[in-house]
């Protein structure tokens, strides 16, 4: 009997401490690991589990982590003003911190991308020429010279290897019609010295490229 | 014949070869325009240079003559560089030396201040009395006390600090690259040599602040 107090005295003053220890010992998520994971999850819900890009929202995936940085803060500040940014990512960034948005554009910067390969296969020669040469005889610049030799981008300047054709046809389309990305971007005169056609054969070819 | 008739149809004969003219010389202007913001696509709105994947260097206030010969330096391929050589061998006598010349006259800021204050200073030191130990005279001397230069003498003022580095280490492998065509870029050579790279990085931290 003696036995069976004992052990309901045990128990009795173990609970206590027992609830105690588990409190102490619980992971304490902290707010901007927290918030960071939702953040990604935000994003995720339209550009792809993978980040891979979805639809009309384009991969992010190896994207230049400045690149998307800089884009947050032009959403945000109304900057970017393209109908589907105005629509969609205006508000998706309206309330990221800076840490949030330093912190989304390195994770996606760091996660491996796939090539979309959604473009015109016939079109891709002409549009490797065009990225590599221009046309000088109808004043298209190279784009290679900001944007790297294979499409990688460098600091703020975005990697277009890979992405898919229709995104990247949208945003040269967009530019000639007059819409912003950044203040000192030299993209709206670049795009607009672009016919349809040199349009069609780059936007092809960045999408084969790695 | 009446001589009325002779003289309407004279009358828009000169009408005509007048029309023309002026649609000719606005056509002109129109393909001046565009030829200069596909220079200003890669050299800045301003000519103040930009940095791309490559930094495509400042033209803003640069020397005409020099422009000019680089130009042809490119068409030549006397002085290497393939994205230039693409850009220049499609321009004129004539729109080459229309460009060259507009962009003397712009002045924005430099892009790139000179960052650290301390290279700045060495920089200012070599550039203002050379090197005489290693051979290498006063940048001062050719390009001018405020880096402005002269005829084919280059402005320094206001250009890319990475852009600066990079042409002067990369000298003898870019200029002159026809021996049978000997140009005035063989001055530089001696001197590009003589420079340590750090001293080149200074004093492209100081010419990269000179407005």
């Amino acid at each position: 009997m003696s036995a069976d107090h004992a052990e309901a005295d045990f128990m009795k003053r173990i609970w206590p401490t027992l609830m105690i220890l588990v409190l102490l010992c619980a992971p304490v998520s902290s707010r901007a690991g927290e918030t960071v994971a939702a953040s990604v999850r935000n994003c995720t819900w339209c550009h792809g589990t993978g980040a891979q890009g979805y639809t009309v929202a384009p991969r992010l995936a190896g994207q230049r982590a400045l690149y998307v940085e800089a884009q947050l803060r032009g959403y945000a500040a109304h900057i970017r003003d393209n109908p589907l940014s105005k629509q969609y990512m205006w508000n998706a960034a309206a309330n990221l911190s800076p840490y949030v948005v330093r912190d989304l554009a390195d994770y996606f910067a760091s996660l491996p991308s796939k090539s979309a390969h959604d473009g015109n296969r016939g079109l891709a020669e002409r549009g490797q020429a065009i990225y590599l040469e221009g046309i000088p005889d109808a004043n298209v610049v190279a784009c290679l010279a900001c944007h790297g030799p294979a499409g990688e981008g460098v600091r703020e300047i975005p990697r277009l290897g890979g992405m898919s054709y229709f995104y990247l046809k949208r945003r040269l389309q967009e530019w000639g019609q007059g819409y912003h990305s950044a203040p000192a971007s030299p993209m709206p005169l670049a795009a607009s010295t672009l016919s349809p056609d040199d349009i069609e054969a780059l936007a092809s070819y960045l999408s084969f490229a790695r | 014949m009446k001589i009325v008739g002779f003289h309407s149809a004279l009358r828009t004969a000169i009408l005509t070869l007048a029309l023309s003219t002026g649609l000719a010389i606005a056509g002109h202007a129109d393909d001046f325009q565009a030829k200069l913001g596909y220079c200003k696509t890669c050299h800045g709105l301003s000519g103040q240079g930009y940095h791309g994947y490559y930094p495509m260097p400042r033209l803003a206030g640069q020397q005409p003559k020099y422009i000019e010969n680089q130009l042809r330096a490119f068409i030549e391929r006397r002085r290497k560089n393939a994205i230039m050589a693409n850009v220049a061998h499609a321009l004129s006598p004539s729109m080459l030396s229309a460009l060259a010349h507009h962009f003397r006259d712009l002045d924005p800021p430099p892009l790139n201040g000179g960052r650290s204050s301390s290279a700045v200073a060495t920089g200012k030191r070599i550039y203002d009395d050379g090197l005489p130990e290693s051979n290498v005279p006063a940048c001062s001397a050719c390009h001018g006390q405020d880096a402005k230069g002269q005829d084919q003498i280059p402005r320094l003022a206001g250009q890319l600090p990475d852009y600066f580095y990079a042409k002067l280490v990369n000298w003898s492998a870019e200029r002159g690259q026809n021996s049978a065509m000997p140009d005035s870029s063989a001055v530089m050579g001696p001197t590009s040599h003589n420079l340590t790279k750090s001293q080149i990085s200074a004093v492209a931290a100081y010419v990269s602040s000179l407005r």
